[in-house]
């Protein structure tokens, strides 16, 4: 730890910030497909209530939420640009794929609220983009997983000396254990993240009491998730593990972490929403920036570090300038958005819409 | 289908699809704007219908915008990684300043959409007129870079590797002022003719109708003045490519050897082979005059330089001859508004310029591809000119053909949903 501290320069802090943005990407994005995977296993008799709820809870603010991913890839393509360089010619299948999520994502659920005039219209749009909202947090889990364990660094120093093997140079990195393992930590991190945030926001109790028993179940299945990744990191990914376990920071990381774990779900169970609310977007903050950590130096391990793959220090310092000032705008902006849409509406016209449909 | 190929096809199909929705996210929300200005100012209801059912079919396009964008931002790595690995460090500065104005639009445009009864009209109208801002900027920064792509600057190159560079120097370089003017008015004239096509049609249809009326009326307001000045930009542009691009400028133009008083060429068909542009209508002097302001400059020919940095001359040629054909009939119908409105005749009872104004409606779109097709393909065998070929910054992944017949697949898909989506909103209205 003081070692970190004593070699803070400008690439590390545009490294922290690069984690800060993706972070914002994980409480906010990710809580939207973490919504979609609740429409996708909605059921009971209010299941279209549950469907209404999260489409108005979605509508005004996926957008705005989704633009931390661009804001996350321009930092390391500007600031990083031989990590990124790596990461994108290895991960080129699952980036492509979870970029397939993104479009089908999105546009199902504009065609969906807006565009679908029958029942089965909107039926058949709802399961697109469900189904979509799955295959997203998946394949960024993947990624990360994949990242992790080495393997893409090892690859692409194979790619850059020689002709390699398809498979071995751009399928086996992401496609083992390990990184499917983390791909399901993270759909399930965004589902527990989603159900928190739909009980809190509910429009009523019967409807938080449901969204309350999924964030609780989900809570059991992060743990056990989280808990096998752990174990396979051990061999998938043995600086992660190292890091996780062994490293100075490791247990008070972990002590917290679990702290966060308990009073989300002591909180679930005694439906004190609020603070579930900020404990359980703390348990996945503080298991982000242990992956961060367990890695760094290295953006990519063990090819590229923080500092010997950043940009120049002109491109850094006008980065710097510019992340600051963009964020100086845009914090204002963001706050209003989320205080102005903190109980859910229907869009305009859509009300009236349904209305009609219902009468006919 | 060569890899090269594939991912070539695959980044121009992205580009070609995303930049019909970016235009549509530049000037809807001007016409929104105005529309609920004129509700402020007048009272007339109408105006207020007008604002919601367009920012109702903006909302799907917006959508459809901001995914498509985000794969672009992805695919300028996955696609090409040694240019990204390049430039990354120059482009990421205008790229971080698009996100932070992306960022901002997509904000207020959840506040705008979803607000209406939220927030006082002021706060309403100031979301809206944000959201037409910084779409305008996100246009700026991105088409910086691709002006820097065309026009370098703020970089040494010693063997490969950037040794010194300048951002800021890379942001303001040559091609940057035409580019970004010739784009956003682009944007404008496409979008607001478009918008005033498709009520026009319906006016012809059903006759005189007050919420199509102002609706055609409120576009051409936008689109008129954007369509007469595009082709004073298009003239900007081409004495800065005449004189920073002249490869570009010929294969464009389809002009070989290098002449004073060179002759316009209007039509044609480019012969590489033979070094000749055959079947074409030359105006005397016409390519000189227009380039260079002097009927007696000297154009430099393809001739000049070696073949193998010939940009694909029929598409680059047929191409620009479609820009400029689209964008002169679109200048012509919009003057013939403006004279027609002057007169103080009213626009909608003219049953053959409504009928004009109906069929230019796909003009600005069809013009903007083939403009893009122009810089894009004309830059080509370079993805930065003079220091980076496209066929060397191709990702190592092999097997490419798929991803692009995948994305292929999924634009197409779109595009037919959207077009179905778009005419039930339309619909709606009547």
């Amino acid at each position: 730890m003081n070692g970190l501290f004593e070699s803070l320069g400008l690439p590390e802090v545009i490294a922290g910030l690069m984690v800060v943005a993706l972070n914002a990407y994980a409480l906010t994005g990710g809580a939207d497909f973490g919504g979609g995977v609740w429409d996708l296993l909605a059921s009971g008799p209010r299941r279209d209530a549950q469907r209404e709820q999260i489409a108005e809870s979605l509508a005004p603010i996926w957008e705005a939420n989704h633009v931390w991913l661009i804001v996350v890839v321009v930092v390391m393509f500007t600031g990083f640009p031989a990590a990124f360089e790596q990461i994108v010619i290895v991960l080129h299948i699952p980036l492509t794929l979870m970029l397939v999520g993104v479009v089908l994502r999105g546009s199902a659920f504009v065609f969906r609220s807006y565009g679908a005039r029958t029942t089965v219209a909107r039926a058949r749009w709802g399961g697109v983009f469900s189904v979509a909202s799955v295959v997203t947090p998946f394949t960024l889990g993947v990624t990360i997983g994949a990242l992790a364990s080495g393997e893409v660094g090892a690859a692409a120093r194979a790619v850059e000396a020689g002709p390699v093997a398809f498979r071995q140079a751009f399928v086996a990195p992401w496609l083992g254990l390990f990184p499917i393992t983390t791909g399901l930590l993270a759909l399930v991190l965004f589902a527990f993240l989603a159900a928190v945030y739909l009980a809190y926001g509910a429009k009523d109790d019967e409807l938080r009491e449901i969204f309350r028993r999924r964030a609780l179940a989900s809570a059991g299945v992060v743990l056990l998730v989280a808990l096998a990744a752990l174990v396979l990191s051990y061999r998938a990914a043995p600086r992660i593990a190292q890091g996780v376990v062994g490293s100075s920071w490791a247990l008070p990381l972990h002590v917290v972490t679990g702290i966060a774990a308990v009073i989300a779900i002591v909180a679930l169970v005694k439906r004190r929403y609020g603070a579930a609310r900020i404990a359980a977007a703390l348990q996945v903050t503080f298991i982000l920036w242990g992956w961060v950590l367990s890695q760094y130096p290295f953006i990519v391990p063990e090819t590229s570090t923080i500092r010997d793959g950043a940009a120049p220090r002109e491109t850094l310092s006008l980065l710097f300038i510019g992340l600051a000032v963009g964020t100086l705008l845009l914090a204002p902006s963001l706050r209003y958005l989320f205080r102005l849409f903190a109980t859910p509406v229907a869009p305009e016209g859509n009300r009236a819409q349904r209305h009609r449909r219902e009468q006919s | 289908m060569s890899d090269l190929l594939a991912a070539r096809t695959q980044m121009a199909l992205s580009l070609g699809f995303h930049i019909i929705f970016a235009e549509i996210g530049i000037a809807m929300p001007l016409l929104m704007v105005l529309a609920e200005w004129r509700w402020h100012r007048t009272g007339d209801e109408t105006y207020l219908r007008l604002a919601k059912r367009w920012a109702k079919g903006s909302a799907v396009l917006f959508a459809v915008g901001a995914v498509s964008g985000t794969v672009l931002s992805f695919e300028l790595g996955l696609l090409w990684p040694r240019f990204m690995k390049f430039a990354g460090p120059i482009i990421g500065i205008p790229f971080s300043l698009e996100g932070f104005a992306f960022f901002t639009e997509a904000i207020f445009l959840g506040v705008y959409l979803y607000g209406w009864n939220k927030i006082s009209a002021r706060a309403h109208m100031t979301a809206g007129v944000i959201v037409a801002l910084s779409g305008a900027a996100s246009a700026v920064f991105v088409v910086m870079v691709n002006a820097w792509m065309n026009t370098p600057t703020g970089v040494t190159v010693v063997g490969g590797e950037i040794t010194e560079l300048d951002p800021i120097a890379g942001m303001f370089n040559p091609s940057t002022f035409q580019q970004v003017l010739h784009m956003l008015i682009a944007a404008y004239a496409a979008t607001a003719l478009a918008v005033a096509g498709l009520h026009a049609a319906i006016l012809r249809k059903k006759g005189d109708m007050v919420f199509h009326r102002r609706a055609m009326m409120l576009a051409l307001a936008v689109g008129v003045p954007a369509a007469i000045l595009q082709p004073i930009s298009g003239d900007i542009s081409a004495r800065v490519v005449a004189r920073w691009q002249p490869i570009k400028l010929a294969s464009l133009e389809g002009h070989f050897e290098t002449q004073a008083g060179a002759p316009l060429r209007i039509g044609g068909i480019p012969d590489a082979d033979a070094g000749v542009t055959r079947y074409a209508l030359e105006i005397p002097k016409g390519l000189s005059l227009l380039a260079f302001h002097d009927p007696n400059a000297v154009v430099i020919g393809l001739k000049k330089f070696s073949r193998e940095y010939w940009p694909p001359l029929l598409p680059v040629h047929l191409a620009f001859q479609l820009m400029v054909g689209l964008g002169t009939m679109m200048a012509l119908v919009s003057l013939w508004v403006a004279i027609t409105y002057f007169r103080k005749r009213d626009i909608v009872l003219d049953r053959k310029l409504l009928l004009a104004i109906a069929i230019v409606t796909p003009f600005g779109f069809i013009a903007t591809e083939a403009g893009w097709t122009v810089t894009e393909v004309g830059r080509q065998p370079w993805v930065v000119v003079g220091l980076v070929k496209t066929a060397d910054a191709v990702t190592p992944m092999t097997g490419l053909v798929y991803p692009m017949a995948l994305f292929t697949l999924l634009y197409i898909g779109l595009s037919a949903i959207v077009v179905v989506v778009m005419h039930s909103i339309i619909g709606e209205a009547t």
